[in-house]
C-alpha cells in the first residue's frame, strides 16, 4: 500500500510529542524509522497505523483519507518491543488467528500457517505455548502472526530490542529476505545506526520529535543534511571539532590543519564545524595524507573485534577506532589520525556544508 | 573434606521452632490425643481408639451440616469469583483520583470484623427497623431471616458476597494490571472481539491470581462461623447450621471433648483434599498458561 502522511503532528496536552511531517512510503518499500528513544518513533507508528488519531493533518492509504478510521478496519499489522502473542494458544494457533479472523477455509490456512512458519524457523514447535519458548521463538511467533495476516502495512517497532546480541544478529540478517515480498510496506523502527545500514531501503531520521531528514538509507548515512542528523546516524556519535576554513586548509579550533580534499575545495572561507566518524579517526596511520593528532586515553572499549578509544583532546573528548582487540592504559599519549578526504563540514548553525565522495557500493562495506 | 561447623545456624532456627511447635504442633497433637479419649474431667479419661472418628462418620447431624457447607461454599465460589472478575474488568485503570477512590471503598467491605458485618446484616434485615426487611415487606415479600430457613440461608450468602467479592475483585484487578498495553493494542489490531480479549488475554494473564481467590474465598466459606453464629445461632431449626457451627456446638455446647476433637480432625482433612482438588484442577487447566 502506499502510505502517505500530510503534515501529521501529535500534541498531548502542551506537549508537543510530534511536530508536523509529510512523508510518502512506497507499496512494497522498506522504511526504517532510525531515531533515540523519546524521539517520536513509536507515536508516529501509532499513528501510520491508527491506534492514534494525530491532532493535525492527514493519513493516506492508496490515496484514501483514514485519518479517523479505526485500527480495527485498516489493513495493518504490528510488531512490538515485547513479545506479543495469544499466551493461552499454542504457535500454530496464535499464528493462525489472524486468517481465522479473515474467514479462510482451513486448508488454506494450514498452508499459510506452516509456509510462514517454516520461514521463521519455528515450524518444530507449532504445538507448543508461547511460555515454552526463548524469547527469539517468541518475537519469531509474532512476526509471523503479523505476516501472516498479509496487511499492507506492516510496522515494526523495535522488535528485537528485547533480543540478546547473537540472536539479534541471526534474525536481522533474515528479516530482510523475509519481507522482500515486495508487496506490503513496511516499516521498521530502530535506535541502532547500525541495524538501519544493514536493513537498508529508506531511512527517516527522528530527533526529538522532528523529522531531520529522510531517503535512501545510504544517501543519508553519506549526506546527512544537519549534524543533528549526523549525529544520531553515527555509533559511536560523530566526533564535532570548531573549525576556520581557509583557502589551504580547514583549521581545526587546536591548531591541527588538515589539507583540503576533493569534496571540501573552494568552499566560502570562514568558521565551520567539522564532523569525522570514529572510523575515520584511526590509530593505524593507513596512509600518509592521514593527519595526526594528540591527545591522552579516556577511556577505551572493545566492541566485537573492534576498540574505540576515547582520548582527551584540548578540552573536547574525541573518539577513535582501533581495528582488532587492544587495551590502551587510562592517561598514555596516543596518537591517532584523521582522514582528510573523509571530514564532513557543517556551518556553524549545523547544516552540511560539504560531505566526503562515496560510491553506491559503499554502504555494502560497511555492512 | 573438613566439614565446617557453624552452630550459630540453631539459634536461627530455634525460635521458629518453637513458635511452630507451640502455636501449631502441639496444639494440634491435643486435639490428637483428646480424639482417641472419652473425657469425663481433669485426670478422668479413658483410652477408647478410633472410637469417636466413627461415631463422627456415622453422625447425620454431621453429614447434614456437610452437604449444607459444601452447597455453601460452591455458591460463594459461583457468585464471588465471576462477580469479582466483572468489577476488575469495570475498574478504571491508570493512576487517577477515580482509581483511588474505586480501591478504597472496594478495600472497605474488608476492613470490618465479621462480627460487625454479622451484627449490620442482622439489623439491615429486620422487618421493624432495617431498610433491606422493611423494603422487601413495602413490596410484599414477607422476608424474615429469624424463622423461614431459605431467607436465613440466602442472607448468609449475600452478606458473603458483600464482605469477600471486594477480595477477589483486587486480585483480579492486580493481574489485569500487569498486562502491558502492548497486548490490548495488538489484540485491536487483529481486529479481536471484547470477548476474544477476555478469554485469549485477560484470563490466562489472570490465572495465577484467580487460583489464589478461589483457594482463599474456598477455604474461609468452608470454616464460616461468626456471620451464622451472629445472626440466627446456626438457625431456624439446623438451616445456618454449617460445620464449624456444629463442632462448637459439640465441643463447647454438649462438651463432647472427644467427639470434637475427631471431627476437627476430619474438617482439617476435609479443607485439604478439597484446597488440593482445586488446586490440581486448576493448575491442570490450562497448563503454561502462565505467562
Amino acid at each position: 500500500m502506499t502510505l502517505t502522511l500530510e503534515g501529521v503532528a501529535k500534541r498531548v496536552g502542551a506537549e508537543q510529542h510530534l511536530h508536523p511531517l509529510s512523508l510518502e512510503l512506497q507499496p512494497g518499500s522498506f522504511n526504517v524509522l532510525l531515531g533515540r528513544t523519546l524521539a517520536g518513533k513509536t507515536t508516529l507508528m501509532r499513528l501510520m497505523a491508527g491506534l492514534d488519531a494525530p491532532t493535525a493533518g492527514r493519513v493516506l492509504e492508496n490515496g484514501q483519507d483514514v485519518t479517523g478510521k479505526s485500527v480495527r478496519h485498516r489493513d495493518v499489522a504490528m510488531v512490538y518491543q515485547q513479545f506479543i502473542n495469544y499466551p493461552a494458544m499454542t504457535v500454530y494457533e496464535n499464528i493462525a488467528s489472524p486468517l481465522r479472523r479473515q474467514g479462510k477455509d482451513k486448508a488454506e490456512t494450514d498452508a499459510k500457517v506452516r509456509r510462514t512458519a517454516a520461514m521463521l524457523r519455528i515450524e518444530p514447535y507449532l504445538d507448543r505455548l508461547p511460555a515454552e519458548l526463548s524469547g527469539g521463538q517468541q518475537q519469531r511467533c509474532a512476526i509471523a502472526r503479523a505476516l501472516v495476516k498479509g496487511a499492507g502495512l506492516l510496522l515494526l517497532d523495535e522488535p528485537l530490542v528485547n533480543l540478546d546480541y547473537k540472536l539479534r544478529e541471526e534474525l536481522r540478517a533474515e528479516l530482510r529476505e523475509i519481507f522482500a515480498d515486495g508487496k506490503t510496506t513496511v516499516v521498521y523502527a530502530t535506535t541502532e545506526p547500525q541495524e538501519a545500514l544493514i536493513l537498508g531501503g529508506n531511512v527517516t531520521v527522528l530527533h526529538e520529535g522532528r523529522m531531520l531528514q529522510t531517503g535512501p538509507t545510504g544517501a543519508v548515512f553519506h549526506t546527512p543534511a544537519s549534524l543533528e542528523c549526523a549525529q544520531v546516524f553515527s555509533d559511536p556519535p560523530m566526533n564535532v571539532v570548531d573549525a576556520i576554513l581557509t583557502n589551504d586548509r580547514v583549521a581545526l579550533s587546536d591548531g591541527t590543519g588538515l589539507p583540503l580534499s576533493a569534496h571540501d575545495r573552494n568552499l566560502p572561507a570562514g568558521p565551520c564545524k567539522v564532523g569525522i566518524r570514529a572510523n575515520h579517526l584511526t590509530v593505524l596511520r593507513r596512509n600518509e595524507r592521514l593527519v595526526p593528532i594528540r591527545g591522552k586515553v579516556a577511556l577505551s572499549e572493545i566492541s566485537g573485534s573492534e576498540t574505540f578509544v576515547h582520548l582527551r583532546h584540548g578540552d573536547t573528548t574525541l573518539i577513535a577506532r582501533e581495528e582488532g582487540v587492544h587495551s590502551h592504559p587510562i592517561g598514555s599519549d596516543i596518537q591517532v589520525y584523521a582522514d582528510p578526504d573523509r571530514i564532513f563540514v557543517f556551518s556553524a548553525a549545523g547544516q552540511l556544508v560539504a560531505a566526503p565522495n562515496w560510491r553506491r557500493g559503499a554502504l555494502r562495506n560497511i555492512a | 573434606m573438613d566439614k565446617v561447623q557453624d552452630n550459630r545456624a540453631w539459634f536461627l532456627i530455634i525460635p521458629v521452632f518453637l513458635i511452630v511447635a507451640f502455636s501449631a504442633v502441639i496444639p494440634l497433637m491435643t486435639v490428637v490425643n483428646y480424639s482417641v479419649q472419652e473425657i469425663f474431667g481433669p485426670g478422668q479419661t479413658f483410652f477408647v481408639g478410633t472410637e469417636w472418628f466413627e461415631a463422627v462418620l456415622k453422625d447425620d447431624r454431621l453429614h447434614d451440616a456437610l452437604v449444607r457447607q459444601i452447597i455453601y461454599s460452591l455458591a460463594v465460589l459461583a457468585i464471588e469469583i465471576p462477580l469479582g472478575i466483572v468489577i476488575a474488568l469495570g475498574m478504571p485503570g491508570g493512576r487517577s483520583a477515580k482509581t483511588s477512590l474505586t480501591l478504597v471503598l472496594l478495600a472497605l467491605p474488608l476492613l470490618i470484623p465479621f462480627n460487625v458485618v454479622g451484627t449490620i446484616w442482622q439489623i439491615f434485615g429486620r422487618g421493624d427497623i432495617g431498610l433491606l426487611g422493611a423494603t422487601f415487606r413495602a413490596i410484599g415479600i414477607d422476608y424474615n431471616y429469624t424463622n423461614n430457613s431459605a431467607h436465613a440461608w440466602l442472607t448468609v450468602l449475600v452478606m458473603d458476597v458483600w464482605h469477600w467479592t471486594s477480595l477477589v475483585a483486587l486480585l483480579c484487578y492486580a493481574g489485569l494490571q500487569s498486562i502491558p498495553p502492548a497486548f490490548y493494542q495488538a489484540a485491536k489490531i487483529d481486529g479481536a472481539s471484547k470477548w476474544a480479549v477476555f478469554r485469549y488475554i485477560q484470563l490466562p494473564k489472570m490465572r495465577g491470581v484467580l487460583i489464589i481467590a478461589v483457594l482463599l474465598r474456598f477455604m474461609d466459606s468452608f470454616m464460616i462461623y461468626t456471620e451464622p453464629f451472629v445472626l440466627t445461632g446456626g438457625g431456624p431449626g439446623n438451616s445456618t447450621t454449617f460445620l464449624s457451627q456444629y463442632l462448637t456446638q459439640m465441643a463447647v455446647g454438649q462438651f463432647d471433648i472427644g467427639k470434637a476433637a475427631a471431627f476437627s480432625i476430619v474438617y482439617f482433612l476435609i479443607v485439604l483434599l478439597f484446597s488440593f482438588i482445586f488446586y490440581t484442577i486448576i493448575t491442570r487447566t490450562g497448563e503454561g498458561e502462565k505467562k
